[in-house]
């Protein structure tokens, strides 16, 4: 059921197992016996809570305020009466908070639960080679609330890690919060002997990178496949929903009968062969590998007019399924393609992205924007104009005065004067701020990390920037230069980027000390501090593909993001209009 | 048993006794206190590593956890040998004998306002809106329990406790000095969590001048009490503390930002007006200016418009009845607003769209685009062309968009304007190429024709005659321009010439054109000149 968890190099199973076995744990103490047969699962809500005849109710909650709202709300409207009464519990993942708690205690109804317990589920196994936290708030909590538990979350994370697949003898980091992680984790390490354990490390190298030593990279639109899913249709746990009208079952004889309603929800993950093939590429070679895949699947089909004796029909029979479940992937995915290029070939896409690119490259970054302008006129979504006004800042090292004021101001009048407080969350994140130095950083870490490059090959892509077909993500950059020669060939510009850079060894007992094969791929843990966007992880998967890479990368992340959920989690929450 | 537990716990919630609070000079536990101490001091001849139960419940977790398969996967020192056996029992046996009542004392002691220091109690009433009063009281916990609960733990300790998803009472910390060493550590711990465990007892049991005083010199703490102020809405001490710290913008921010939750018009209006004054950046301060007298101008307009709706005099509001209400929307929604229902009315009206221009300093760009789109909507096509025309002062109009006519165009089609209309500013457009792309996406072959024509492009124009319905007045013109090169020819020639004349380079020139069209042409040359 999860085999593509252990299709990576480092066996992600072991991890999910461990999970299962926690959560089972709490299902018995629950329950009181063996079986957890789950009766019915629902979405938390305010209201009464939906009947079902059970014996236990386990409210299975991240530790916010505003669930515990929520919970409370159903605790007290369940209805005393009824027989047998309802046994609550509350499982926090992946912490109890003291402060949710009290919380609860104040409403009156802490002590409605059995029991309360944690969970710590730090790190979800997303794929074979991605981790992720699925902490949305964590770039907020850390940049803006100097809150860093989730960094501490992400710590505990490691630990797990580093229990199940070996101490990591080298640590890199840059940024102030992943100088604060390997603190923890060193901290820790002290003062929890367990520990110190006797399993042959599986990784090498962990490299904990800070979000905002790389704003740009998720302002950008990303255009892998995945990716431009994600960015159109929002990627949710594995899981997109998309607009049904394309996934119509096409039956002949009744063309054109009642169509879906229902938005089509699909998973996303490397247990899809062809899915895994794609995902990584940038959109404009999909199209090619999908017309392939159709030739060579018709072909197989057609195959069954050759098949002469018993033992060739038995032989294509078997093969059936399998050919069945590639067909209808490359359906699906066939759909997928024409409903992003539907939006790809749109002009306004075009020209957003025409200016997305001008920026990164470094042109006219100091002026105000006639697009951008033009959007703020038509009222295009608020969320996409922050992209580009901070995306303009951020390729400009903060703007000139005039020209903050002047997007300010068209922003307010055209959005709303309570968009001031999300324009001040911007600018404390370092995303939108005047230039203060007055010198422009970017171009020359544009120039020295190679960020853009004008001759790329989506097809057949020989570096990162296909990604975001020019812009090679700094992030992955800074990833790719640890690797080989070495950040101090580029000490220069790490300077110039936020935090410090830093280096820790852990030391391992002799007898786990790595001798390495000849050939033999270095295995690399990037964590990202903040979010990582799909394409960042395209880049990273790329470089783990390439022949003479040497090195392969394994990513966990506070969670996945793109430039829109991003900006959206540091947007103020406003009250809906009323009416 | 849990039946029976939820009955004792409803007892003291309704009730209105104080229940016993645990103390640490309570004399069963200062037994087990001694006793605990005597096998603490024991393990230290032992090991001299930490605490050992600290690391017994490092995970706190039962066995086969992932924490518990950490240890698992330990390297067997006897010390960790020894904490799986002690967790394995807290899993299996310990569990069974008191099933959790953890859950019922958990928070209580750390919360609650003591009753026994009524300068405290005083103080935590003032400070916190929920009243303090409502805590259920203190149960008193089973025996077994204790053992959990020493009072010896060190500040250190206490903190790792608290991480492990554990509750200390921190009733004991009682000098400052204490209180901050714990605060401390916590902070070095990164533990959200328990930092602000920390901070609620601290704000609790310091007095404010000393909570502040203390916590300006602790960033991270401080960051944390400012979270959690904000994320239970203890807007009062928030601002206190903030302007304590002297972080007069944020203070402002912070208290604009509860307009959003004032529902009343009214009431919002009044609230934000008391904003102005508030010591916001210089540029932000002009932006709550205009947000407080744009809502005092959208309570006036709602008002009287209402009125005018209700009473069916008003032919524009019978015609387009509003959907919404003016409240509240951003101000170019406003002008759009006035601009559709109030465009004719005096700069003196605070409805009209000039005074709003006025008002708001809105750029000439944007008060176009807001009133062409409002314009176009009504299909009020005098009002469109007016908006663009310029008499300069001569007297002679000319036609001017600070937008750029293409943006022009754009708006009426998306307002289906009619073709005639239309093409009137396609033909403003500047750029010759995005004229033609215009003209021919919206259809307008007149302008294609002239255009084609101008640039002496007969092959374009002759392709063009297949896009143009048969036997129309279209492609006559089209015809009519195609016979009549010639002359145009000639008349081109004819220009050039004179140009060349006031270059100087007539004899030249007519060298040329002699060769190139004859007699004809040299006549009218000499004729012109």
């Amino acid at each position: 059921m999860a085999a593509h968890l252990s299709s990576g190099r480092v066996n992600l199973t072991a991890l999910r197992e461990a999970g299962r076995r926690e959560l089972r744990e709490f299902l018995d103490k629950c329950a009181g016996s063996k079986e957890h047969e789950v009766e019915k699962m629902f979405t938390l809500k305010p209201g009464r809570l939906p009947q079902a005849d059970v014996k236990n109710i386990i409210f299975f909650v991240r530790p916010k305020l505003e669930l515990m709202d929520i919970i409370t709300d159903n605790v007290l409207r369940e209805d005393r009466g009824r027989s047998p009464q309802r046994d609550f519990h509350i499982l926090f993942v992946p912490r109890r908070s003291l402060l949710c708690e009290q919380w609860l205690k104040e409403q009156g109804v802490l002590g409605s639960f059995i029991h309360r317990e944690q969970y710590s589920l730090d790190l979800i196994p997303f794929d074979g080679d991605l981790l992720s936290m699925e902490s949305e708030s964590a770039f907020k909590e850390c940049y803006l609330e100097s809150d860093q538990t989730s960094l501490y979350h992400a710590a505990k994370g490691l630990m797990t890690l580093q229990a199940l697949y070996g101490t990591i003898p080298q640590i890199f980091g840059k940024g102030e919060c992943a100088r604060h992680v390997a603190n923890m984790m060193i901290r820790m390490k002290r003062e929890f002997p367990g520990s110190q354990n006797s399993i042959f490390p599986v990784f090498d190298t962990l490299l904990l990178l800070d979000r905002n030593v790389d704003l740009l990279t998720p302002l950008a639109t990303q255009l892998t496949y995945e990716g431009l899913i994600d960015e159109i249709y929002g990627i949710q746990n594995t899981y997109v929903k998309l607009p049904p009208e394309k996934f119509a079952p096409k039956k002949q004889g009744e063309g054109g009968k009642d169509l879906p309603t229902e938005p089509k929800k699909l998973q996303l993950n490397s247990a899809e062969e062809l899915y895994a093939e794609i995902r990584d590429k940038n959109f404009n070679a999909v199209g090619s590998v999908l017309s392939k895949k159709a030739k060579i699947i018709s072909a197989a089909f057609e195959e069954r007019h050759h098949a002469k004796t018993v033992g060739e029909i038995k032989q294509f029979v078997s093969q059936l399924p399998h050919m069945q479940a590639a067909r209808s992937s490359l359906a699906n995915h066939t759909s997928i393609a024409e409903l992003i290029k539907d939006i790809t070939t749109s002009e306004d896409f075009f020209d957003n992205l025409t200016v997305e690119q001008e920026f990164m490259s470094g042109i006219d970054t100091d002026k105000v924007n006639n697009y951008i302008e033009d959007c703020i006129a038509q009222k295009h979504p608020l969320i996409k104009i922050l992209r580009l006004v901070c995306l303009q800042s951020v390729c400009n090292s903060g703007l000139k005065q005039k020209v903050l004021d002047h997007y300010k101001r068209e922003i307010l009048q055209t959005y709303g004067y309570e968009h001031v407080l999300t324009l001040n969350n911007l600018e404390k994140a370092g995303l939108l701020k005047p230039q203060t130095s007055g010198r422009n950083n970017y171009p020359t870490i544009r120039k020295t990390l190679r960020l853009w490059m004008d001759d790329v090959n989506e097809q057949n892509p020989n570096d990162i920037s296909y990604v975001y077909s020019g812009y090679a993500p700094l992030s992955v950059r800074l990833a790719q230069l640890l690797a080989r020669p070495g950040w101090r060939s580029i000490e220069e510009v790490l300077k110039m980027l936020p935090g410090p850079h830093f280096e820790e060894r852990q030391q391992l007992p002799t007898g786990l000390q790595k001798k390495r094969q000849h050939g033999e791929n270095r295995v690399t843990l990037v964590f990202f501090l903040g979010g990582v966007t799909y394409a960042e992880i395209a880049a990273l998967r790329f470089l783990s593909q390439m022949e003479d890479g040497g090195t392969e990368y394994v990513i966990a992340t506070t969670k996945l993001i793109n430039g829109t959920s991003w900006i959206k989690s540091l947007m103020e929450k406003l009250e809906p209009a009323p009416f | 048993m849990s039946r029976a537990r939820a009955d004792e716990e409803e007892y003291w919630h309704s009730s209105k006794f104080r229940a016993f609070t645990f103390d640490d000079e309570d004399d069963e536990l200062s037994q087990l206190k001694e006793s605990k101490r005597a096998v603490n001091s024991l393990r230290d001849i032992v090991d001299d590593d930490d605490d050992d139960l600290e690391r017994v419940s490092w995970s706190g977790e039962p066995v086969g956890s992932i924490s518990w398969s950490i240890k698992e996967t330990a390297s067997s020192s006897t010390s960790s040998l020894e904490s799986r056996d002690s967790s394995l029992q807290k899993g299996s046996s310990s569990y069974a004998a008191f099933p959790k009542q953890v859950s019922s004392y958990s928070l209580s002691s750390l919360f609650k306002g003591r009753n026994r220091l009524p300068s405290f109690q005083s103080l935590s009433d003032a400070l916190s809106d929920t009243g303090v009063k409502n805590y259920a009281p203190e149960l008193r916990r089973p025996k077994a329990e204790y053992k959990d609960y020493s009072s010896d733990w060190s500040p250190k300790d206490t903190v790792r406790r608290m991480q492990r998803g554990k509750i200390c009472s921190l009733e004991r910390f009682r000098s400052l000095q204490d209180k901050l060493v714990l605060l401390d550590e916590a902070v070095a711990g990164h533990d959200g969590n328990v930092i602000t465990a920390v901070l609620i007892f601290l704000k609790r049991t310091l007095r404010r001048e000393i909570l502040f005083r203390e916590l300006e010199v602790r960033q991270v703490a401080l960051c944390h009490l400012i979270h959690f102020l904000k994320e239970t809405g203890e807007q009062k001490l928030l601002l206190d503390l903030l302007r304590f710290l002297d972080r007069t913008e944020e203070v402002a921010l912070s208290q604009y930002r509860e307009h959003l939750n004032i529902q009343d018009v009214e009431k919002r209006r009044e609230f934000l007006k008391g904003c102005i004054g508030l010591p916001f950046s210089a540029e932000d301060t002009s932006h709550i200016q205009d947000h407080y007298t744009l809502l005092e101008r959208q309570i006036i307009i709602e008002a009287n418009d209402r009125h005018l709706e209700m009473a069916g005099q008003s032919e524009i509001f019978r015609k387009y009845p509003r959907k919404a209400s003016i409240l509240n929307m951003p101000l170019v929604t406003t002008l759009f607003y006035s601009c559709f229902y109030h465009y004719t009315e005096a700069e003196g009206t605070f409805s009209s769209p000039t005074n709003l221009k006025k008002t708001f300093k809105i750029p000439d760009k944007q008060y176009v685009l807001t009133a062409l789109a409002a314009r176009a909507k009504l299909r009020a096509w005098d009002d469109v062309d007016a908006l663009f025309t310029t008499k300069n002062w001569l007297g002679y109009t000319k036609k001017k968009a600070p937008i750029g006519f293409h943006r022009v165009v754009e708006i009426l089609q998306r307002n289906n304007a009619p073709v005639q209309v239309l093409q009137e500013y396609v033909r403003l457009v500047e750029d010759v190429e995005t004229r033609l792309n215009l003209a021919t996406k919206y259809k307008c072959h007149d302008v294609v024709i002239e255009t084609y024509r101008d640039l002496k492009d007969r092959i374009q124009l002759t392709a063009y005659k297949c896009k143009v319905e048969r036997g129309s007045a279209e492609e006559e013109k089209i015809n009519s321009v195609l016979n009549n090169t010639v002359r145009n020819t000639c008349f081109f020639f004819r220009n050039l010439i004179r140009n060349g004349c006031r270059l100087g380079v007539r004899a030249w020139l007519s060298n040329i054109l002699f060769v190139l069209a004859g007699k004809l042409i040299l006549h009218l040359e000499l004729h012109s000149v």
